[in-house]
C-alpha cells in the first residue's frame, strides 16, 4: 500500500494543468447550460492524456486521477469513458465514448453525436457501433444537464453491431470506475466554487461561511467528497467490483446530498447562469442516473461483496 | 500509488490473525459485552496485552530505541484494523500504545519514563484519562480543576467526569488548572489513581458496564514530579497525543465486520435477498469504505513524515457516519441483536453510541474542517 503519487503521476497532473490552464476560467458573456471545448478535446487527444492506463508505469489509477482533474474543469469534455473504458475494448475506438446499458434506449446519453462510438453493455455482450444522423435524436433546446445530450433514435441490427471479446462485467467495473473518477472531480469543483462563495458573500454584517447552518453542512460535503476521491482511486488500483460498485454508489448519494444544498447557499444566485456552479452540479445530475442509479450501484456492491 | 497490500503487510495481517486465533478465548464476544471498560474485559485484556506484547505484537509501530520494532504507520493501522476487527481486545490499553506512551517517550522526565513505560509495554497497566469536567466537555479549555503548586507538591482539587476506565485505572493523565490564562494555564499531572483524596463513583451507561464515571479530587496531593512536561505545556502536549491518538483507531474495519455479521444473519432465513436490505447494506459498506480510505490517507501522511492536520477530522467524521449507519441497519434489519441474540452485534452496538461523543465531539470535528480543510472564515465569538 502505498498512496502518495508517484513521480510520474505528479509530473502526467502538472502537464495536464498546464494544458488545461486556458480552459480553468470561464469566457466572458457565455451563459450556456453546457460548456464544451473541441479545443480542449483536440489538447487531450494529442497530448495521450486519455491513454495513459495502458503504459505500465501509469496504468488504472493514473487514468482516474486524469479523469478526476479534468471533470473540475468548467469545460466538459468526454475524458473518463475513452480513459478508463476504451482500453478494455479497442484503444482505437473513435472517440467520444457513449456507454449505454443494454435496453435502456430512453435516457439521454451523454456526448452523442454523429460519429462518436456508441458502446452497448449488457447480458448478451459488449457491442459497439459507429453513431451516424439516423441514429441520433437531438434532445432540443435547455436541456437540464451540463453536458451535451442526445437521444438514440435507432441501433443497427445485430448483424451491423460490432461484437467486442470483453466480459460485460468488466466493462461495467471500468464503467463505475469512470463515473467515480469523474464524479469526484465534479464534486471536489462544486465544493471549492460554492466555499469560496460563502467566504465571500456577506449577509447580516459577516460572511455567510460563519453561520454553522452553512459550515457543518459544507463539512459534511467535504467529508463525503474526499472519500470519494480515495475510492474512485482504490477502485481504478485494485481493479476489484466491489470497489467499483462502492466507489460509484458512493459518488451517486455524495451527488444527491450535495447538489442542491450548494445551490441553496447561492440564494437566487444559484438560479442564475451567471455564476458556473451549475456546470458541475448539472453533471453531477446526469451521472446520478447513470448505470441505474444509487439503487442499482448499492445492490452491485452488495453481490459483490457478500453474494446472492 | 498502490493500493495492494505488500507481501510483507500480508504478512503481519496473518500473523495478526494467527494470534488472534491462538489468543482469543472462545467465549470472547460474549465477554467483549461487558464492556470495554469492565472489569471482566479489564482482566482479559491485562493478560491478552501480555501476550502481545510477548510475541512483539502490542508496539511494533514504536521506534527500534523505545523497544519496539520500527515499523511504519501501515503496520500500526493494519494491528489497529485487527484489534478493532474484533471488538478491540486490548480494551483500555490500546490507548497505551496509540498515545500515552508516545507522549511519555516525547514529554516525559527520565523518572517517569522509568516509572510507567515499563508496565505500558509489558501490557500490565491501564491508565485514565482526566479531561472533561461537569462543565467542560467540547469546551475543554475551560476546565477548572484547579492544581495549586505548594513547595514541592501540588495539591489537587476539583472534579472530572464520563472518564472511562477510572474505576480500575492504575494511573490518571490528568489535565489541571494552574493559572488563569486560559489555554497556557492547563498543566498535566500524573496522577496514581491509589492517591488519597481520589473517590471514583461509576455512571450506568450505555455502552456497557463500568465505562463512565465522575472523578473527585479533594485535597490529592501529588509530587511536583507528577508534571508532565512544563506548568502550563499541557495544551501543546495534547495537541502531539491527539495527533498520535488520530491513527490507531479503526472503528470503521469494527463497523464494517458488524455490518458483516448481520448480513451473515439475515442470510440465514432467506432475508438478505431482499433487495431493499441488500441496498441498505450495500450504501453502509459503501460509507465503511469510505471512512476506511480516508483513514488510509492520513496513515500514508504520516509514513511521509507530515504533520496530520485537520484532514484527520474529515476521516473521524467519516467513520461517524459509518458507524452510525451501521448500527441504524442491525436496527432496522437485525432488531434480535440488541436483544442477546448475536453478543458481537449488540457489543458493536453498545460501543456505536460512542463514535460521535467520544475523543472529541463530532461537531467539533466538522468545526475544525469547516474552518481548516475548507478554508472559511471563522464563526464569531
Amino acid at each position: 500500500m502505498h498512496l502518495s503519487p508517484s513521480e510520474d503521476q505528479v509530473q502526467i497532473l502538472d502537464f495536464l494543468d498546464s494544458l488545461s490552464k486556458p480552459f480553468a476560467t470561464l469566457p466572458m458573456h457565455d451563459t450556456s447550460l453546457a460548456l464544451t471545448s473541441d479545443a480542449l478535446d483536440q489538447a487531450l487527444t494529442e497530448g495521450g492524456f486519455l491513454d495513459v492506463m495502458a503504459i505500465e508505469e501509469l496504468g488504472a489509477v493514473t487514468a482516474a486521477m486524469v479523469v478526476e482533474r479534468l471533470a473540475r474543469l468548467p469545460f466538459s469534455v468526454e475524458a473518463a469513458a475513452s480513459a478508463l473504458v476504451r482500453p478494455l475494448l479497442d484503444a482505437d475506438l473513435p472517440r467520444p465514448i457513449c456507454l449505454i446499458e443494454e435496453g435502456q434506449f430512453r435516457k439521454p446519453v451523454r456526448f452523442l453525436k454523429t460519429g462518436a462510438s456508441v458502446v452497448m453493455v449488457g447480458p448478451s455482450g459488449v457491442f459497439s457501433f459507429t453513431a451516424s444522423d439516423e441514429h441520433v435524436r437531438h434532445a432540443g433546446k435547455e436541456v437540464l444537464y451540463a453536458y451535451p445530450v442526445a437521444f438514440l433514435n435507432a441501433v443497427p441490427a445485430q448483424a451491423d453491431l460490432r461484437s467486442h471479446a470483453a466480459d460485460p462485467a468488466d466493462i461495467l467495473r471500468a464503467w463505475r470506475i469512470a463515473l467515480a473518477a469523474e464524479a469526484a472531480g465534479l464534486l471536489a469543483a462544486a465544493l471549492q466554487s460554492t466555499a469560496a462563495h460563502v467566504s465571500d458573500r456577506q449577509q447580516f454584517g459577516r460572511p455567510l461561511a460563519t453561520f454553522q447552518a452553512l459550515r457543518h453542512r459544507l463539512a459534511v460535503a467535504q467529508v463525503m467528497t474526499n472519500g470519494c476521491y480515495w475510492m474512485a482511486l482504490k477502485a481504478a488500483g485494485t481493479g476489484d467490483a466491489g470497489d467499483a460498485a462502492l466507489a460509484a454508489l458512493h459518488a451517486q448519494e455524495t451527488a444527491k446530498l450535495v447538489v442542491y444544498d450548494y445551490h441553496q447557499f447561492f440564494g437566487a444566485m444559484g438560479i442564475t447562469l451567471e455564476h458556473p456552479l451549475h456546470l458541475w452540479t448539472y453533471r453531477l445530475k446526469a451521472l446520478t442516473s447513470e448505470l441505474g442509479g444509487r439503487g442499482e450501484q448499492a445492490l452491485a456492491a452488495a453481490t459483490a461483496l457478500w453474494g446472492d | 500509488m498502490d493500493f495492494q497490500w505488500t507481501e510483507e503487510q500480508q504478512q503481519f495481517r496473518a500473523v495478526l490473525q494467527k494470534f488472534m486465533v491462538q489468543n482469543l478465548p472462545d467465549d470472547w464476544e460474549t465477554l467483549a459485552v461487558h464492556g470495554p471498560a469492565s472489569e471482566e474485559m479489564t482482566e482479559h485484556s491485562a493478560k491478552f496485552c501480555a501476550q502481545l506484547a510477548a510475541e512483539g505484537l502490542l508496539f511494533p509501530h514504536w521506534p527500534v530505541e523505545a523497544g519496539g520494532k520500527g515499523l511504519d504507520a501501515w503496520h500500526q493501522q493494519i494491528l489497529a484494523e485487527a484489534m478493532w476487527g474484533s471488538g478491540e481486545p486490548r480494551g483500555g490499553q490500546y490507548m497505551n500504545v496509540n498515545w500515552i506512551g508516545p507522549t511519555l517517550r516525547r514529554y516525559g522526565s527520565e523518572d517517569q519514563k522509568a516509572r510507567y513505560l515499563t508496565p505500558i509495554t509489558l501490557g500490565q497497566t491501564l491508565w485514565c484519562q482526566g479531561f472533561s469536567e461537569p462543565n467542560s466537555g467540547s469546551d475543554l479549555a475551560s476546565l477548572r480543576t484547579r492544581a495549586t503548586l505548594e513547595a514541592d507538591v501540588y495539591r489537587i482539587n476539583g472534579q472530572k467526569i464520563w472518564t472511562s476506565y477510572a474505576r480500575l485505572a492504575d494511573t490518571c493523565f490528568l489535565l489541571t488548572r494552574t493559572s488563569d490564562d486560559k489555554k497556557r494555564g492547563i498543566t498535566i499531572l500524573l496522577v496514581p489513581m491509589d492517591t488519597p483524596g481520589i473517590t471514583v463513583r461509576q455512571i450506568p451507561s450505555l455502552i456497557g458496564e463500568g465505562d463512565i464515571h465522575e472523578v473527585f479530587f479533594d485535597d490529592v496531593v501529588v509530587p511536583e514530579g507528577a508534571r508532565l512536561g512544563e506548568e502550563g505545556q499541557a495544551w501543546e502536549i495534547i495537541t502531539f497525543s491527539l495527533t498520535n491518538e488520530r491513527l490507531g483507531i479503526a472503528r470503521y474495519e469494527l463497523a464494517r465486520k458488524a455490518l458483516d455479521r448481520a448480513v451473515e444473519l439475515l442470510k440465514q432465513d432467506g432475508a438478505f435477498a431482499r433487495e431493499t436490505v441488500r441496498a441498505e447494506a450495500g450504501r453502509c459498506a459503501s460509507l465503511c469504505e469510505a471512512a476506511r480510505v480516508a483513514n488510509y490517507a492520513l496513515v500514508q501522511k504520516r509514513v511521509d513524515g507530515l504533520t496530520l492536520g485537520a484532514e484527520a477530522s474529515s476521516a473521524r467524521f467519516a467513520t461517524i457516519m459509518a458507524e452510525r449507519e451501521v448500527c441504524a441497519f442491525v436496527v432496522e434489519f437485525v432488531p434480535e441483536a440488541l436483544a442477546n441474540a448475536s453478543p458481537f452485534l449488540k457489543m458493536h452496538h453498545q460501543r456505536g453510541i460512542a463514535a460521535g461523543i467520544a475523543a472529541g465531539a463530532a461537531e467539533i470535528q466538522l468545526n475544525i474542517i469547516a474552518t481548516d480543510v475548507l478554508q472559511l472564515p471563522r464563526e464569531p465569538r
